[in-house]
């Protein structure tokens, strides 16, 4: 042994560590990844030595190559070993590699909460801070379910540092187990008062962020915050407390009014920059919640605004960056504070941080006016011009879009303008938003009719010069403005100077480099162009421009055919035919334009993009539901391919909707109006709306006369500028008539008050040069308004959305850490709490337990102690009536004792091994009753299963903890306190064979009825004195080929059960079953008896009738059964301690009674399976081949049972308060052994 | 809250990193190349904020950094926090390192961290962080009451022999001498033979 640990620590001298590893690396710089693979290996060699110091080592090493991106997920189980060292250096190492590498998906993490819990509670206090901010790092629902109350014990600590620690960590707690909120916020609340400014800090911390998602919950505690802001010098805590303000005055505009001035005061006083700035910024948020009636409001707009320009005018650039950003804020709402800025803000374009500029950009977006919005723009290209560097330059591109397209062009007045300045963009190389460039051009085009004809006319003249654009063909890069080019010229045809020269330009060879889906457009719009030139030289006695556009069609065509790109291709092709067509026919003299023009006609309207989206689904019309039958579970997969090539369904479908004829819609509609109108919450389309496009039509408006002083022809001129000098000129103009107007005015109405308004700079006097209707976007036409559209569903903070105001319930305990996840009970305690809700399912009715549990642990501890003494007794008192025995029972005893007794004081792992095996299956225990909702009818026979499987699962689970009870001792006599973990040792066990509590009620040719062995026992004893109700799961199984329906379920009641009915139904009345079998189908139904006496098994006699219905034929059939109610099927399982197990053993009402059973050769596990999982029993202990038994009848009968077993001989000594029930059950046990 | 602490130096090379939200590794290398992508291109007269956009987080979470001789440090914070103080905590960080590290250095100015102290004590550096930022969220700004408590968790490593325990120490020299191959299981017979010097310093 000694030789060993020399060897050991010699080995180690040669493992690196951490240093020795860097090293390496940076020694190995050309061949890193080489040498970190070897570096891993050996890793992986010092993770599988016993030493924990060697473990720590390595683990601390696998923590660096994290950092450097290696996945170390493998060594996770590794890490939780170090994590559990009782050394605080390895404890440490641990928790730093697992905040670093644990998340919600590992797996080991559910291995941690004992041990966790074990060092949150440590005595040295680095060992819970320890374990408090690893466990920061990675929390998930369980642990913070699990830990919760620990973490909420440990806020009251008596050293501050844990209190900090624990405070700040609940807010993590909170974000993944919201229940925990409303019992821990009381304690949180009093930490905002702690002496300690860590602590204090730390609770302002945590409620500020919680209050940040949630404001409305906490507006109770401003008085306390607005307390803490005036005392409080720490200037952490008064910039969280003030940015909590600026979260909560949007709610209650009072306490704005109560902020401004403590606020001005430190805004005068602070010398702290950041404590300023968000002074500043706070401020700023009152003064947008405040409605604008204040009259000291400009006062404090004016000093925010002034302090702001102290910021932006300081050459520290991030005083400079923040004024900006604060400054942002203010214009939302006072945009004229800040516009008297501009000149401020154009300057901060040209700051040579990129940061800034934007900021200023950010700014400039609220700046514009219909005034300055061509100047600004101008300044913007100015800068687009001289920008390095494509973000930055796509930035400003976007910004300028944004800028002229912000509230529906409100700010545009020269469209002619706009469209220049967007053809001016498309110089731009190496852009990637010529997606929003051709946008912006449809949109345009689209929603501005009167500016059609000189954006054809400019698009025209973009094709024409294509080969400029066609540099960059990568996605989204600028050659996407062709796109809304040639669709313009297509679509707006009409306003072509000269469609064919557009033609011509569309149709180059060069086109075929572009990507498909421009192609595509091409190829359709030059179909479009196409219809137009014939229109317009119809008629004419030389057809010869016809034929050749026709010629020229024919002759590009082909091009397109070969793209590889379908859609190109086809079109292409589908055109191409019929150009051949139209060429045949007009070589026959035929008019065609007429019917050419027709396939193109029909005016496009703009669609919101959220249009879909808003229309309202109608009533009566349920999307979730299934069309046809959903496919049921037992079809077979290779059914299905024939029902998709089925054709003829959606044909059916599809002819059934043209039946529907325009008398039936215009039914309907009007029925949907009527609807609309008597509903109150219906927002009907306002008139002006509707106007927009039910216009008489475009004629009305003035088609724009394009000044043609304005150069068009020539490509990529910066011409927009022009337009800002037309623009300067007319406005002089204008505003000189105006003068002369207002002099007239004046010399008429003289004497009378001059508007203050009316001054020749305020917006309402700059006129659009052109008159334009920019027609809205359709929505359906009854679109419901709704603004919810971006909130995102899958936000954590919005579980936390939780009335902390209110009292708490009782409900409402966090739940309290238990001896083990399941705790078995006495059955005293059982008999209060009725059943027992399975924990995942109904936690709230858990916690009411937990306190009970709480109370009772104390209670427990020193049960436990006795627990020992009282095993001896348990067995003694079972034998006294079986003395030949003893002799036998007395070897086990040996063995007995110290699992008993280790059971308390479980190593780390073995107990959390326990916890994993019992969370991973949580309804494991046999000891809960199973769910009894009858509304699970389709989930019970798979939960079948499950609780079969786990029944054995947890058979294992038991062995594998006396295992480790076992080794446990072995460490604790010779190893001391070296915490080295025994892993992956479990014994494989021969699987428990299947089990089947389903049993053959009755069959005919036609049905099949499997009656459940009548485990869905439930009492409801407080309701009625002496009656219990049973509930019994039948399977009906269709076994023909036939339809059936109208099954009716009856049985003849005995004066002991009765089979219940609904209310008013005659004592003799069947029940109908509430479903129908297609041929080969099974299903389940429940039925509810009730039942006087249990002592006795029963039979009831029953028929079920039902109609088989064919093709051919429908008849009637009935089967007849009888229902077996065995006194097993009362007995529910129930857990029980082995104190109160003793105890009840102890107080002499029992009888007892025996049974031996001969030649059973399954292993004694498999018997205890057996017996527990047919007749509804828990183990209280066992002891290699002696176990005790418990169950509980519905009617409260106590049922123990001591099996013993010695060469495939088993007896089982029982005892009972009911001896006929006793022997009852112990037949049917016998039966049930008889069987196998 | 601070979602990332990012530590790296003039060529992008991490240096210690701390997400407080999981990211797979390759996503955590993705995330520091960008931010480095980002953050390096920058003159050092420019302002410490940068939009992370969609980095980490979205337009709610912004990058604050700062730049020390070799190194970058890089908080991604969202807007709880207060940019400036993130600026004074990242100074604050820099100083308890070269305090903490190495306590013999204390007369280096801060302004100085020296890359090499980090890149050799990435868990000691972890340590002090630990004791500053908590889960994402600022746990203590006392410069005393922080200095404490790293100074006391060092003493217990100390007196509990530290991981790298004597010996070990001693033979560092040998690992070091780039042997081509270090065998890795002696023979315990030739235990005087095989082992150069097993002498401390």
């Amino acid at each position: 042994m000694a030789l060993k640990i020399v060897k050991g620590s010699i080995d180690r001298m040669f493992d690196k560590n951490l240093q020795d590893l860097v090293r390496g690396i940076r020694n190995h710089k050309e061949d890193e990844a080489k040498y970190i693979s070897t570096c891993i290996d050996e890793i992986k060699q010092e993770l599988k030595q016993d030493n924990i110091a060697v473990k720590a080592n390595a683990v601390c090493k696998l923590t660096y190559l994290q950092m450097l991106g290696y996945d170390v997920s493998w060594a996770a189980f590794n890490i939780v070993e170090v994590m559990s060292s009782s050394k605080f250096t390895y404890k440490r190492i641990g928790y730093l590699a697992a905040s670093q590498c644990f998340h919600e998906g590992t797996d080991v993490i559910m291995l941690t909460t004992n041990q966790i819990r074990k060092d949150l509670s440590s005595p040295h206090q680095y060992d819970t801070g320890v374990a408090l901010t690893g466990l920061s790092c990675f929390v998930t629902p369980d642990l913070a379910r699990d830990l919760a109350n620990d973490i909420m014990t440990l806020m009251s600590h008596t050293k501050p540092y844990i209190r900090k620690k624990a405070v700040l960590i609940m807010y993590k707690v909170f974000l993944k187990y919201p229940e925990s909120l409303r019992p821990a916020f009381p304690r949180l609340k009093e930490k905002l008062e702690d002496p300690d400014p860590g602590v204090q800090s730390a609770a302002v911390n945590v409620i500020c962020e919680l209050a940040r998602r949630n404001p409305k919950n906490y507006l109770s505690l401003a008085p306390l915050f607005f307390k803490l802001m005036t005392s409080s010098t720490n200037n952490w805590v008064l910039i969280k407390i003030i940015k909590l303000f600026g979260a909560l005055t949007p709610l209650e505009p009072r306490l704005g009014k109560k902020m401004i001035e403590p606020l001005t005061n430190l805004i005068h006083s602070t010398s702290a920059m950041s404590l300023l700035y968000e002074c500043v910024n706070t401020v700023i948020a009152v003064l947008i919640s405040l409605s604008s009636g204040m009259p000291n409001h400009s006062a404090s707009i004016q000093l925010c605004v002034q302090k702001l320009r102290i910021l932006i005018e300081d050459s520290d650039q991030n005083l400079k960056y923040l004024g900006l950003l604060a400054m942002s804020k203010i214009l939302k709402t006072h945009p004229k504070s800040v516009q008297s800025h501009k000149d401020l803000i154009l300057q901060c374009l040209d700051d040579k941080d990129e940061s800034i500029r934007l900021r200023a950009l950010d700014l400039l977006y609220g700046m514009v006016s219909k005034k300055n919005l061509m100047e600004i723009v101008k300044k913007l290209m100015l800068h687009v011009d001289k920008a390095e560097g494509t973000t930055y330059r796509d930035e400003l591109l976007t910004k300028i879009i944004d800028i002229c397209s912000q509230s529906n062009y409100q700010y545009i007045t020269n469209f002619e303008w706009y469209i220049s300045i967007l053809v001016e963009l498309t110089r731009l190389e190496g852009t990637r938003h010529g997606h929003l460039i051709a946008s912006q051009m449809l949109d345009v085009a689209i929603r501005v009719k009167a500016i059609r004809g000189f954006a054809v006319a400019q698009m025209a003249t973009l094709l024409d010069n294509a080969h400029l654009l066609t540099g960059n063909t990568q996605h989204n890069g600028i050659c996407e403005v062709l796109y809304a080019a040639a669709w313009i010229c297509g679509e707006f045809s009409e306003h072509l100077e000269d469609p064919m020269q557009t033609l011509e330009a569309m149709l180059r060879p060069k086109v075929a480099t572009l990507p498909g889906h421009i192609q595509a457009v091409y190829v359709q719009n030059a179909a479009k162009l196409f219809a137009t030139v014939l229109r317009k030289h119809e008629g004419e006695t030389d057809s010869h421009a016809v034929q050749e556009t026709s010629q020229l069609l024919i002759d590009r065509l082909p091009l397109f055919v070969q793209s590889a790109n379908l859609e190109v291709q086809e079109r292409a092709s589908c055109i191409l035919q019929l150009v051949k067509y139209i060429q045949k026919l007009q070589q026959k003299k035929v008019e065609v334009a007429e019917e050419v023009t027709a396939l193109f006609a029909g005016e496009l309207n703009p669609v919101a993009p959220k249009a879909q989206k808003k229309v309202p689904v109608p009533e009566g019309l349920d999307l979730d539901a299934w069309i046809n039958k959903p496919p049921s579970e037992s079809e077979s997969e290779d059914e299905k391919p024939k029902a998709v090539f089925a054709k003829e369904e959606p044909k059916h479908s599809r002819s059934r909707h043209t039946e529907v004829d325009e008398k039936e819609l215009a039914k309907r509609r009007e029925a949907r109006k009527q609807e609309q109108a008597n509903n109150p919450f219906y927002i009907k389309a306002s008139p002006s709306s509707q106007k927009v496009y039910d216009a008489p039509g475009v004629e009305h408006i003035p088609v724009v006369q394009i000044d043609l002083s304005v150069p068009l022809k020539v490509p990529g001129m910066p011409m927009s500028d022009q337009y800002l000098k037309l623009e300067e000129e007319r406005r002089q103009k204008e505003k000189a008539e105006r003068k002369k107007k207002e002099k007239k005015k004046k010399r008429e109405k003289r004497g009378k008050e001059r508007k203050a308004d009316s001054g020749p700079e305020s917006e309402e006097d700059i006129t659009p040069a052109h008159q334009v209707d920019i027609v809205t976007e359709e929505m359906p036409e009854n679109a419901l308004p709704s603004d919810d559209d971006d909130k995102d569903p899958n936000d954590p903070h919005k579980a936390l959305d939780i009335d902390l105001d209110k009292p708490l319930a009782d409900s409402e305990k966090l739940p309290v850490r238990t001896h083990r996840p399941e705790v078995l009970k006495s059955p005293a305690e059982d008999r209060v709490n009725e059943s027992i809700p399975q924990e995942t399912k109904k936690r709230s009715s858990k916690e009411k337990k937990e306190k009970k549990k709480g109370k009772e642990k104390d209670r427990k501890r020193s049960k436990e102690e006795k627990k020992k003494k009282k095993h001896k007794e348990v067995e003694e008192e079972l034998l006294e009536s079986h003395p030949e025995e003893a002799v036998q029972s007395e070897e086990t005893k040996e063995a007995a004792t110290p699992p008993t007794s280790a059971e308390e004081e479980t190593t780390p792992l073995s107990a959390a091994a326990a916890d994993m095996s019992s969370a991973a299956a949580p309804e494991s225990e046999p000891d809960e009753p199973k769910d009894a909702e009858p509304e699970d009818t389709k989930s019970s026979k798979h939960k079948k299963k499950k609780q079969k499987k786990e029944k054995e699962e947890k058979e294992k689970k038991k062995k594998k903890r006396h295992h480790h009870h076992h080794h446990h001792h072995h460490h604790h006599s010779d190893a001391g306190g070296d915490d080295s973990v025994q892993n992956g040792t479990v014994e494989e066990e021969e699987p428990l064979p299947p089990m089947s509590n389903y049993s053959l009620l009755a069959e005919n040719s036609y049905i099949k009825m499997m009656k459940e062995d009548a485990d869905q026992v439930y009492d409801i004893q407080g309701n009625h004195q002496d009656e219990s109700k049973v509930v019994v799961s039948v399977i009906f199984e269709n076994k023909s080929d036939s339809f059936l329906k109208s099954m009716e379920f009856n049985v003849l009641d005995s004066l002991n059960s009765k089979l219940q009915r609904p209310e008013g139904a005659g004592a003799h009345d069947s029940l109908t079953v509430p479903f129908q079998l297609p041929p080969g189908i099974s299903n389940e139904a429940r039925f509810v008896f009730s039942v006087q006496s249990i002592v006795m098994p029963q039979k009831l006699k029953g028929t079920l009738t039902f109609i088989v219905k064919s093709d051919e034929s429908s008849t009637h059939e009935k089967l007849d059964f009888k229902l077996h109610f065995t006194c097993t099927s009362y007995l529910i399982t129930t857990p029980c301690y082995s104190d109160a197990y003793a105890k009840l053993l102890e107080s002499g009402d029992l009888k007892g009674s025996s049974l031996r059973l001969e030649r059973i050769k399954m292993p004694f596990h498999h018997l205890l399976a057996r017996i527990c999982f047919h007749h509804h029993f828990s183990v209280v202990e066992r002891i290699d081949s002696c176990a005790s038994m418990y169950s509980r009848s519905i009617q409260g009968h106590h049922v123990c049972l001591l099996v013993k077993t010695s060469d495939q001989t088993v007896s089982i000594d029982a005892k009972c308060d009911e001896p006929s029930l006793l022997g009852n059950v112990l037949d049917e046990i016998k039966q049930t052994f008889s069987k196998c | 809250m601070i979602k990332a602490i990012l530590i790296f130096n003039n060529h992008g090379k991490p240096r210690l990193i701390r997400f407080y939200q999981y990211f797979a590794e390759d996503m955590q290398q993705q995330i520091i190349r960008e931010t480095f992508h980002l953050v390096s291109k920058r003159d050092d007269n420019v302002c410490n904020f940068l939009e992370g956009g969609s980095l980490i987080g979205g337009s709610d979470y912004k990058l604050i950094y700062r730049h020390y001789a070799t190194l970058y440090f890089v908080f991604c914070v969202d807007s709880s926090e207060s940019e400036l103080g993130i600026l004074d905590l990242i100074q604050l960080i820099c100083f308890f390192v070269s305090v903490c590290v190495f306590v013999e250095t204390l007369d280096k100015c801060f302004e100085n961290v020296c890359e090499l102290d980090l890149i050799f004590h990435m868990d000691k550096v972890h340590y002090i962080l630990q004791e500053v930022v908590m889960g994402g969220m600022v746990l203590e700004t006392n410069m005393n009451e922080i200095v404490a408590q790293v100074e006391l968790q060092n003493r217990m490593e100390k007196s509990e022999g530290g991981l790298s325990a004597a010996p070990a120490r001693a033979v560092s020299a040998v690992k070091n001498m780039n042997l081509p191959e270090i065998p890795r299981n002696i023979n315990i017979g030739d235990i005087n033979i095989k082992v150069p010097s097993l002498s401390p310093f």
